[in-house]
């Protein structure tokens, strides 16, 4: 395996009953890369996902981080090993203050929450970090704000910036841009793309705009399998991949 | 917009007032919508689209103004009574239970229309969405995100409405998908039914829909049709960021 890897994995399946969600797919990430899955709904992106992140356990195959395999540790495990995920829905405090939505998520990860109130160090740690997030996401000045009272694109941002907070390498991101109006969609784009120097991103996401602005490489499911996996370029003239997904005409405007 | 006066609304809506608790989300939004007519719902996150539909259909109902559907007012009546009058609803978010199955989806709806008709049979939705008919048995928790939503349109297709109300019909769909979601809101549109569209792909919306209705932070900026939109570009920049 390339050093450059930084996750990868090995003939995964995952079955519900009958229902084989995602079937023996094999594929990587590299360091720094903005790595995209597509794929049209019920592919199998989210459960790949879930595997990753260890949401769910394979029924097969493997998952390596750093050329270790985590298949089959807990989705807590996998955090603490620096892999941070963020999910289709907000998933936030709606009555927390945007810092205070950061500064719990750091102190979950660095120990737990009543672990970390008691240490005045670990306070401090806690309180940098979230605000260290904020600025990255271009939310610092909206600290103090109440998460309910926020733009769903500013909420949305929020939930990245939690991620952040557990101190990631690696983050998955399922469709982060969803229910998204153009401006929104651009604000986010710019962010992600802002942060491949110091992260490795994996995205699910339907906007075309983003990924084809964003990607670098491209890995394409149907029906649970890769049907192609390559270059952003190569994926975006793929015949099979407009086939099953794109169709064969440019997107219209979005609000 | 002009329009007949001998010909009731379907949908007569003045100066709607709605809050969340002491939030005041609606401003005095009025929406007419006549037999036969599409319209959309504009206007950024946050603006009011999903309220300004809710209200009308009684979930968040007005603390202000009036709702007349087919002549009737709304007032203190419950919203699966003024579903009842014809309306099929298509939420945001889909509404699809997760333990029941795709043809208990369908039979759980189906009802004839206040005419005593059934033009939307289960049949007749299977043959609109043949994936669904491949999926007949299988529970909605095991429905993709399309599939969801190609049932909410077919069970609100089998309560035979006169009007189709869809909040961000393709919301979270594949490209592919999403273009089989518009060609069946063109479908129903041509049988007849009307419609009221909230959804974020502004050229779709245009050629779709006859009237639309801007809203930015709970007040119409823009009630008009889509000519009125296009000769108006900054409109649509400012409001919307449509450049």
């Amino acid at each position: 395996m390339s050093d450059d890897i930084v996750l990868a994995t090995q003939g995964l399946t995952r079955r519900f009953g009958g229902l084989v969600a995602v079937n023996e797919v094999d594929f990587d990430v590299k360091a720094h890369e903005i790595h995209a899955i597509l794929g049209p709904n019920g592919a199998g992106k989210s459960t790949l996902i879930n595997l990753l992140s260890g949401e769910i356990p394979p029924s097969e195959g493997q998952v390596l981080y750093r050329q270790k395999a985590i298949q089959g540790k807990s989705a807590r495990q996998i955090a603490r090993l620096g892999i941070g995920r963020s999910h289709q829905k907000t998933n936030i405090f709606p009555r927390l203050s945007c810092l205070q939505n950061c500064e719990l998520a750091a102190r979950i990860h660095m120990g737990g929450v009543l672990g970390s109130w008691r240490s005045r160090h670990t306070a401090q740690q806690v309180s940098e970090r979230a605000q260290e997030v904020l600025e990255t996401c271009q939310l610092n000045h909206r600290a103090h704000t109440t998460a309910s009272d926020m733009s769903y694109g500013e909420q949305r941002q929020l939930q990245i910036a939690m991620v952040l907070a557990t101190a990631p390498s690696l983050m998955l991101l399922d469709e982060p841009m969803a229910g998204m109006g153009r401006e929104e969609t651009a604000q986010v784009t710019e962010l992600l793309a802002s942060l491949t120097d110091r992260y490795t991103l994996v995205l699910i996401e339907h906007d075309m705009d983003s990924v084809f602005r964003l990607a670098n490489r491209i890995t394409v499911m149907v029906d649970g399998c890769v049907l192609e996996s390559g270059p952003t370029e190569q994926i975006r003239t793929s015949d099979k991949v407009r086939d099953v997904y794109l169709g064969r005409h440019d997107e219209g405007v979005t609000a | 917009m002009t329009t007949d006066a001998t010909v009731t609304p379907l949908i007569e809506a003045r100066g709607l007032h709605a809050y969340y608790g002491e939030s005041h989300v609606l401003h005095g939004v009025d929406v007419t919508l006549m037999p036969g007519e599409t319209l959309s719902l504009l206007g950024r996150n946050g603006m009011g689209k999903t309220t300004t539909l809710k209200s009308i259909l009684g979930f968040v109902p007005p603390r202000r103004g009036d709702v007349y559907i087919k002549g009737v007012s709304t007032a203190k009546r419950r919203p699966w009574q003024l579903m009842r009058q014809g309306i099929g609803y298509v939420p945001e978010g889909r509404g699809i239970f997760p333990g029941i199955s795709v043809r208990e989806h369908l039979i759980m709806a189906a009802r004839p229309n206040e005419r005593g008709e059934t033009p939307w049979t289960m049949e007749r939705v299977l043959d609109t969405f043949p994936r669904l008919g491949q999926r007949i048995n299988h529970d909605g928790a095991l429905l993709s995100g399309g599939e969801q939503q190609m049932l909410s349109i077919g069970r609100a297709l089998t309560t035979n409405p006169d009007l189709m109300i869809l909040d961000e019909a393709t919301e979270g769909l594949a490209p592919l998908i999403r273009d089989e979601i518009w060609n069946i809101i063109r479908t129903i549109k041509a049988t007849g039914i009307s419609t009221i569209i909230v959804d974020k792909n502004i050229d779709n919306l245009l050629e779709v829909a006859e009237k639309h209705l801007l809203l930015v932070k709970g007040e119409v900026k823009y009630s008009g049709d889509s000519q009125g939109l296009r000769n108006n570009p900054g409109l649509l920049e400012t409001h919307l960021g449509v450049a």
